[in-house]
C-alpha cells in the first residue's frame, strides 16, 4: 500500500465515522463538532484528488462559515443549561431500512459500471487555481455573475428574513 | 487489494449521501436536518472532483464542486434565518411540531 492508499483510508474512515456521530448523536453540540471532521477529511481527499483550490475552499466556507453559522443556529435555538439539547429520532427503523437500500444500490451501480477513465497524469500534480479563475472568466462568466447575485440577494434575504421581528411592533 | 481509484471515491460518496439523507428523515431538529443536507452536498462534490480527476471531466467538475458550495452557503444562510424565526414564534424547532403555517 503507497503513502496515497494510506491517506485515503484513514480520511475515509474520519469522514464516515464522523457523519455517523453527525447522524446519530443524541446531542446536537456533538452532532455539529464531528460535522467539523467531516469537512476536515473532504477537504483532505480533495487534496488526495489533486484539487487544491477546492480543499482550501472547503476549508474556509465550510468551516469558517457554514459550520460557524450552523453553531450559532444551535446556541440560538437551545437552552445550554437545560437538557434541551438532547434531540430524539422519528421512525428510525423504516428509514435505516431504506436508506441501506439506497445505499446498496449506489455501491452497486457504482462498483458493476464500467466507467470511463481517462489515462492518468503522472507526474507532479498541476495547481489548479489558474485554471479556475480562467475559466470563471472565459466559459462560465455567466453562471459566475449569476452566483453573486444569487450570493448578494441571499444576504439581504437572510438579514430581512432574521429581523422581521423588529419591524412588526 | 486494489489500487485507490475512481470506484473507491464513489463508494465513499455513496456512503455520505446516505448517512446525509437518514439523517434529513430521521432527526426531529431542524438543524439537524440542514446538516443532512451539508453532507448530501459533500457527497455530491466528492463525486465530482473523482471524476474530474480520473475521468474525463477535467476543470469542469471543479466548477461545478465550486457552485455547489456558493450555493450551500447561501442555502444554509437563509435557512437559518427561517429557523430562527421558526424559533421565535413556535418556540421549539422539531420539524414534527411545527405544523401550521401561522401562529
Amino acid at each position: 500500500m503507497s503513502l496515497i492508499d494510506i491517506l485515503f483510508y484513514f480520511f475515509a474512515t474520519i469522514a464516515v465515522v464522523s457523519a455517523s456521530i453527525v447522524v446519530f448523536s443524541r446531542n446536537i453540540i456533538y452532532s455539529a463538532f464531528s460535522l467539523l471532521f467531516t469537512f476536515f477529511a473532504v477537504a483532505g481527499l480533495y487534496v488526495l484528488l489533486n484539487a487544491d483550490f477546492l480543499a482550501i475552499t472547503q476549508l474556509l466556507i465550510y468551516v469558517g462559515g457554514i459550520l460557524v453559522l450552523m453553531l450559532f443556529g444551535v446556541m440560538l435555538t437551545h437552552k445550554v443549561v437545560s437538557v434541551d439539547m438532547k434531540t430524539g429520532t422519528l421512525k428510525i427503523l423504516p428509514a435505516a431500512l431504506i436508506t441501506s437500500m439506497i445505499a446498496g444500490t449506489l455501491i452497486g451501480i457504482f462498483t458493476v459500471t464500467d466507467w470511463r477513465v481517462a489515462p492518468l497524469q503522472t507526474g507532479d500534480p498541476i495547481p489548479t487555481a489558474k485554471g479556475i479563475g480562467e475559466m470563471f472568466m472565459t466559459t462560465w462568466l455567466l453562471p459566475f455573475e449569476v452566483a453573486s447575485v444569487i450570493l448578494l440577494i441571499a444576504l439581504i434575504g437572510a438579514a430581512i428574513i432574521a429581523r422581521r421581528e423588529k419591524e412588526a411592533k | 487489494m486494489l489500487q485507490i481509484g475512481l470506484t473507491h471515491y464513489l463508494v465513499l460518496s455513496a456512503i455520505l449521501f446516505s448517512l446525509g439523507i437518514l439523517g434529513v428523515v430521521t432527526r426531529r431538529n431542524a438543524i439537524l436536518v440542514l446538516m443532512g443536507i451539508e453532507l448530501i452536498l459533500n457527497a455530491a462534490n466528492i463525486n465530482f472532483i473523482a471524476f474530474s480527476r480520473y475521468g474525463t471531466l477535467n476543470l469542469d467538475g471543479h466548477m461545478a464542486a465550486i457552485f455547489v458550495i456558493v450555493l450551500a452557503a447561501a442555502e444554509a444562510a437563509i435557512a437559518l434565518a427561517i429557523v430562527l424565526n421558526i424559533y421565535k414564534t413556535f418556540h421549539t424547532v422539531n420539524v414534527d411540531e411545527i405544523n401550521k403555517l401561522k401562529e
